[in-house]
């Protein structure tokens, strides 16, 4: 069920240069799927719109969750200044989430790029108690340099590839030049990040025939599929609209990389 | 001392009454289905719906929204399913509720808005027919009916031959006199208005130097705009005889008495579903409480009762 709570902070710290990392507790963490996300709403009513956050990961006990973002404008500037005991108001669950019973057994990819690595954690963390261990759930991730945030957290799940843009950590550059570089292969790919990662990725699977599921982003206003604000092109016809337009917010933010046009 | 008494929201647009005056603005709340997840639909005055197309339109290219100060810039562009998807689909979800339709009607040429309007004449659940004149992202029709006074006395006459609902004529405030238009479409024979639609606006983000809408112009809706379609609402009020549905910027039941006071007989609630989804319910609530505290027994009292 979706709905617009009120939530409190659990905890907050900075774990990278203008990356925060935010523990709410919240009635929404209870039925949160790996590849959600959640409406962030400002207090500051000159910013309105909620603003969509992936989930990072769950609380064992399923009462709090984790998101990692970036600060990238007003709304999220506010957030960096949260502490415990703060009260924040948050909208979820909200999209479909990654299709973990597709990795059931398999070799896969879990690939993020930047501020589209901290979903890959709730996912690997699930994979694992699906697949009953790390055997197989390959991380492959990318960073900017040396700042690499949530590294540790996902060595605990997967057995985890670094990619950095200065060299500084890993195999230089990006994380196609990882898996050249570790010689490392998949059956299936989870990914989020920047589109040119993602394009990369859809191109990648296409080329080796195996499916991708990548998570999209957008502008988003609503966030429940009402406004139609946030459209991707799609090679079949969307069942909304019936214009091959999806709404990412609810028919994904995930897709089949086959089934879009990035 | 009075016996217990319950005020009565309801009102009345072109001989249809609603349960309540508080409906949904079209486009902000789909026809229903993501928002019933929030809220008790049962509970709207009416719904409604996204404008339809005699046939399906793709919309615009992305981004389609931004956040402006107080408010947001949407180009949609109308991407819509089509009558006919939107008669199997839409319509008979609606019919579940106790609540009533109200189809926003959008069209390129007169004759696009002609058979969409035949359709649904089809169709008696719906009760009202609201034309979208005044969509300000679309590069043919809409607005451009709109915007000119025998341009839009002209599709609502025409519309007015066709039609088996009341026709209601969402108004554009991207004018010079908006009572010009009321005017119009009160000649032309229309049972109802609604107004404001959004107003144009732009958005430009200086790090890319880029426009922040694909479009490079949307329409701008949310609290920030609710003082001018306060005042756009009493100017039509003054200017007509036609009923008014009010909307622009409600975001609480005190926006939306203001609404009524200017000369609203029911009010829509838009952007502001995006921000608080249980809006409408909420301004439901509050309109009962603000009737009790102040002894008002009919909404009838308070449309257009603003004085000096």
């Amino acid at each position: 069920m979706k709905q617009k709570v009120d939530s409190i902070v659990v905890s907050q710290k900075e774990i990278a240069p203008a990356i925060f990392d935010l523990w709410i507790e919240t009635v929404i963490a209870r039925d949160a799927k790996p590849g959600q996300f959640i409406g962030v709403f400002p207090e500051n009513k000159s910013t309105l719109l909620p603003r969509p956050i992936s989930i990072c990961e769950v609380s064992e006990d399923r009462k709090s969750l984790r998101i990692v973002y970036r600060i990238a404008g007003q709304g999220t500037a506010e957030f960096s200044k949260l502490t415990a005991g703060d009260h924040v108001q948050v909208m979820g669950t909200l999209g479909n989430g990654f299709p973990v019973e597709e990795g059931k057994g398999k070799k896969v990819f879990l690939m993020g790029g930047g501020i589209g690595i901290p979903p890959m954690l709730q996912l690997a963390k699930t994979l694992n108690e699906q697949n009953g261990g790390k055997a197989g759930i390959q991380t492959v991730v990318g960073y900017r340099d040396d700042k690499t945030f949530l590294k540790e957290d996902l060595e605990r799940y997967s057995e985890v590839y670094i990619a950095t843009e200065d060299g500084s950590v890993g195999t230089k550059g990006n994380i196609m030049d990882a898996v050249r570089e570790n010689g490392i292969s998949a059956d299936v790919i989870f990914a989020c990040g920047p589109m040119p990662m993602l394009r990369a990725i859809k191109k990648f699977a296409e080329e080796t025939n195996i499916p991708a599921y990548i998570s999209l982003e957008e502008h988003m206003a609503c966030g429940v599929g009402a406004c139609l604000g946030c459209v991707v092109k799609t090679k079949e016809v969307d069942h909304h609209s019936h214009v091959n337009n999806a709404r990412i917010c609810t028919d994904g933010p995930v897709f089949e990389a086959k089934e879009v046009e990035i | 001392m009075d016996a217990v008494w319950t005020p009565d929201l309801s009102t009345e647009i072109a001989g249809v009454t609603f349960k309540n005056p508080v409906m949904t603005a079209s486009g902000t709340f789909g026809s229903g289905m993501e928002y019933g997840e929030f809220v008790d639909l049962n509970r709207l005055g009416a719904v409604v719906t996204k404008g339809v197309a005699n046939v399906p339109w793709p919309g615009n290219p992305t981004p389609r929204v931004a956040e402006v100060y107080g408010g947001m810039l949407n180009a949609i562009g109308l991407q819509n399913p089509g009558i006919d998807v939107f008669m199997e689909r839409d319509i008979p979800f609606l019919k579940n509720y106790d609540t009533k339709i109200v189809v926003n009607v959008c069209g390129k040429s007169v004759q696009d808005y002609i058979d969409v309007v035949e359709r649904l004449g089809d169709e008696p659940a719906v009760a009202l027919l609201e034309i979208n004149v005044s969509c300000p992202n679309v590069k043919e029709g809409a607005i451009a009916f709109g915007q000119k006074a025998d341009a839009l006395y002209n599709i609502t006459s025409e519309l007015k031959k066709h039609a088996k609902q009341p026709v209601m004529m969402k108004l554009s405030p991207n004018v010079t006199d908006i009572t010009e238009m009321a005017r119009a479409a009160e000649a032309a024979g229309a049972d109802a208005l609604s107004l404001i639609n959004t107003l144009t606006g732009m958005k430009i983000d200086i790090h890319r130097r880029k426009f922040a809408i694909a479009n490079k112009t949307g329409g701008m809706s949310g609290p920030a705009i609710k003082p001018i379609a306060v005042r756009m609402v009493y100017q039509v009020a003054q200017a007509v005889k036609l009923p008014i549905l009010g909307m622009g910027g409600i975001a609480t039941a005190e926006d939306a008495i203001e609404f009524i006071l200017a000369g609203a007989s029911a009010v829509s609630v838009g952007a502001m579903n995006f921000v608080n989804p249980y809006a409408t319910i909420e301004v439901i609530d509050g309109i009962e409480e603000y009737m009790r505290k102040y002894q008002v027994k009919t909404i009838k009292e308070l449309i257009g009762a603003v004085h000096e």
